[in-house]
């Protein structure tokens, strides 16, 4: 059956209430039964959860073949925890496991192998890369992989789609009784956002720390009401790799031309006044417009009220500026967002939950401005593609994009024509990530394109020196220089769901030959 | 277009790129100069002169520059590179070359006759290729005027080459300029009395960005053409100090106007706003309207 954004979804998928995509707003105002966790009730004292090893902890959650774990990404490609305690359940012998990260990367290349062994049967995630997204393209996952925005994971877990049976924490501190924070300890990551739905849905939760810390341990993330277990081990992740050094404004001519654009859009454009709220993505282009926004912040002499998502320093910069009122915080980039958030007492950590889901009374990202994000591919009708490589394989992470694309009031996509051979632009985009109805605008190298549906953003556009043109004028002047791709060769069998934000399909990535 | 428009077309900023780099020659116009001057010269590695040359055959074959001109900066004739650049330039069809270290008029008389051979081997148009003289020493400024009407069919204009001329002058970059003022002095009155263009050379701290629209602002108040510039960053700075001002305009527009309707009467000296106007001032009027549409910023109908 076809949905709204043109793809073609096998009807075998469309069983146990699950439905085509219908448009961003189709699950608007309904009313639902929230999931609720089975937990264990304790009335006794109780000095310490700390437990020896993961083995032990692995234990007394009482594992069983079949279950469902759950990780969280803070610690991006210096990750230790996922390898570590995957490894200890496939050693215990155990099979046919779930797992349900916020998001996986190249640092867990080994998962890859579980998978190809069918030890690991399901991956439920944002993002997929490495050794993982090949083995998964290459139909070697027994089931579909899900892949889902930030947002859409705590809509699955909080309506029940996914039920996590042991969540594993990590946390650079935690005290005896889990009260855990993303501050402080050998691996600082600043906040522990992704890892909050966990704590409160999961049946068992087990904190995964390498710095034990005096109890209480608050401000806490997670809450020791919340945690069954704590493990002590030496690392917990590479901690050169989970905060990189300060975010730089990126010096490549290229980046600042389209960054500078973005800015310009935004001076131009309706929401842009005071008070309003701006969120990017980590790209070169995204975070360098944060650069051109300043001085027309003080041409104008507006200030943002807050900043939300991914923070590195140029947000930081922007709140220390006295230009923005606060900043919202889900994830550290750099060692930068990571020593302001909890210090700085205008920089706050939400969960994932307060930032993007769709499934709670009103995410943050229902209230932001403006958005930049960047995109692999984007097509004519504006539909976005954050996650299949040019050669049909799983390499990326949906993330926020499709929540804030949905939110915001003018999505901001920026990205250059051509990347090496390949046409950014084009008739059709591999896999939608975000559907074309979220997004706003496109700014390139070769000029910008507003989304027919937004003719109002046309004519604010128009009143500029800005070189505007059309999404279709960009794809022919692309496909001009570096040709029309080939249709990649799938296969028939699905290898991952890509889910919308509300919990239907929006896309099918297929199986696909290795490339010879 | 035609070569006469061709040879006095707008040259705000020429841009440096190195030929070694694809990724920069494929669409360098996308950041806005009036001009793209490839560079086979210095900022191609000695042994590397072949690729350079190749990458850069294939991008003026394979790339539509979308108006933009487009330059090569060939090795100076003391190397054994030059011929075989005028033949690649002449080959490819780029719009001109700039000749390095030209000192005399016979360096331009040796460049051209190449050049003739050249448009003759591949059948290009003779006369198509433009050249421009780059003076790098006291001797090429002594000889600017010669240099400048040696070969008024094909010459744009010269620039001055800072590093190079403040090294043979024995001095040094200094931020008030008067270390080279002799050089963009005598120039430019060589370049005006032989009717051809004037270019300033590279300012090369981009990080000083107070310094480069100080130089750019000197330049422009000279009476310069325009500026030879090494990153994308520059360009919007020069064309922002070379705009003309509102008032520029509308003086401008006056006269144009006023030219058209008097010389429709058989008019040839007339007022505007009190001061005399005649043919002479309608060249500069026209520029300063040719300018500010190029700057993004005419709104008239002229």
């Amino acid at each position: 059956m076809k949905n709204a954004v043109n793809r073609e979804i096998p009807d075998e998928l469309l069983v146990n209430g699950r439905e085509v995509f219908q448009g961003s707003n189709y699950r608007d105002g309904i009313r639902y039964q929230k999931a609720a966790p089975k937990v264990r009730m304790r009335t006794s004292q109780l000095d310490s959860k700390v437990l020896p090893s993961i083995v032990d902890a692995i234990k007394a959650v009482e594992f069983k073949d079949g279950m469902t774990v759950s990780f969280h990404h803070h610690f991006r490609n210096g990750d230790y925890i996922v390898n570590m305690v995957m490894e200890e359940i496939v050693k215990m012998g155990f099979k046919d496991i779930t797992i349900a990260a916020s998001s996986l990367g190249t640092s867990h290349d080994p998962i890859a192998e579980y998978i190809e062994q069918g030890i690991v049967t399901g991956i439920q995630t944002s993002g997929i890369r490495g050794k993982m997204g090949e083995v998964v393209s290459f139909g070697k996952l027994k089931t579909p992989a899900i892949l889902r925005s930030h947002g859409g994971r705590v809509r699955a877990i909080e309506q029940g789609e996914v039920h996590i049976d042991v969540a594993f924490i990590g946390a650079p501190t935690s005290d005896c009784y889990g009260n855990a924070s993303g501050k402080g300890g050998k691996s600082d990551c600043g906040v522990l956002a992704y890892a909050d739905v966990d704590a409160k849905y999961a049946d068992n939760v087990v904190v995964i720390t390498d710095t034990l810390v005096d109890f209480p341990n608050f401000p806490a993330s997670i809450e020791a009401v919340d945690v069954d277990y704590v493990v002590v081990v030496d690392e917990i992740g590479d901690a050169s790799k989970i905060a990189s050094a300060a975010a730089r404004f990126s010096r490549d001519p290229r980046d600042l031309l389209m960054a500078e654009y973005c800015a310009k859009v935004i001076e131009a454009t309706p929401y842009f006044k005071q008070g309003f709220s701006f969120q990017t993505g980590a790209g070169g282009p995204s975070l360098a417009a944060n650069r051109y926004l300043e001085p027309i912040l003080r041409k104008h002499n507006i200030t943002m009220s807050w900043i939300c998502g991914g923070i590195s320093a140029p947000a930081v910069d922007l709140l220390n500026k006295g230009l923005c009122e606060c900043i919202v915080d889900t994830q550290d980039f750099d060692t930068v967002g990571v020593a302001s958030v909890h210090t700085n007492p205008k920089h706050f950590e939400i969960s994932t939950s307060q930032y993007a889901s769709p499934s709670n009374k009103s995410a943050f990202v229902n209230k932001l401005d403006y958005v930049i994000l960047a995109a692999l591919e984007i097509d004519v009708d504006f539909n976005v593609n954050v996650i299949t490589g040019s050669d049909g394989v799983l390499r990326g992470a949906p993330g926020g994009h499709p929540d804030t694309a949905a939110g915001a009031k003018c999505c901001i996509i920026v990205t250059p024509l051509l990347r090496g051979r390949m046409a950014t632009v084009c008739d059709s985009v591999v896999t939608v990530t975000t559907p074309g109805e979220c997004v706003d605008i496109l700014v390139t190298d070769y000029g910008i394109a507003v989304n027919p549906k937004r003719p109002d953003l046309l004519e604010a556009l128009q009143k500029t020196k800005l070189p505007l043109t059309t999404i279709e004028e960009l794809r022919d002047i692309a496909y001009s220089i570096v040709g029309a791709p080939d249709p990649l060769p799938f296969k028939d069998r699905v290898v991952a769901i890509l889910e919308a934000r509300d919990g239907t399909i929006l896309d099918v990535v297929r199986e696909i030959e290795p490339l010879k | 277009m035609s070569n006469e428009r061709r040879l006095k077309r707008l040259r705000r900023t020429m841009m440096f790129l190195s030929a070694q780099r694809p990724g920069l020659i494929k669409d360098a116009y996308i950041y806005g100069a009036d001009s793209l001057m490839i560079d086979l010269e210095d900022a191609v590695a000695e042994n590397q002169k072949d690729s350079a040359r190749f990458s850069l055959y294939n991008a003026l074959k394979t790339v539509d520059y979308r108006g933009t001109e487009v330059i090569v900066r060939i090795n100076a004739l003391d190397t054994p590179h030059w011929q075989e650049d005028i033949r690649v330039v002449v080959a490819g069809g780029a719009d001109g070359l700039r000749i390095a270290k030209c000192e005399t008029k016979q360096d331009v008389f040796t460049i051209v006759e190449a050049i003739e051979k050249a448009e003759e081997e591949f059948g290009r148009e003779p006369g198509s290729t433009l050249i421009m003289a780059a003076l790098e020493s006291p001797l090429a400024i002594l000889n600017a005027y010669e240099i400048c009407t040696a070969c008024p069919e094909r010459m744009i204009g010269v620039a001055i080459s800072g590093g190079d001329y403040r090294k043979t002058m024995g001095t040094k970059y200094y931020p008030d300029g008067y270390e080279i003022f002799a050089g963009r002095a005598n120039m430019l009155v060589a370049a005006r009395a032989a009717g051809v263009q004037c270019f300033d050379t590279v300012f090369t701290n981009l990080d000083d960005e107070e310094g480069f629209r100080k130089e750019v602002q000197l330049i422009k108040e000279m009476g310069f053409d325009g500026k030879s510039l090494i990153s994308p960053r520059q360009i919007a700075i020069v064309h922002e100090i070379f705009a003309p001002t509102e008032k520029e305009i509308r003086d401008a527009e006056k006269i144009v106007r006023a030219w058209r309707e008097n010389e429709a009467k058989g008019v040839g000296v007339f007022t505007v706003d009190g001061k005399m106007i005649d043919i002479a001032f309608i060249p500069g009027a026209e520029r300063v309207i040719e300018m500010a549409k190029a700057s993004g910023i005419y709104e008239g109908d002229l």
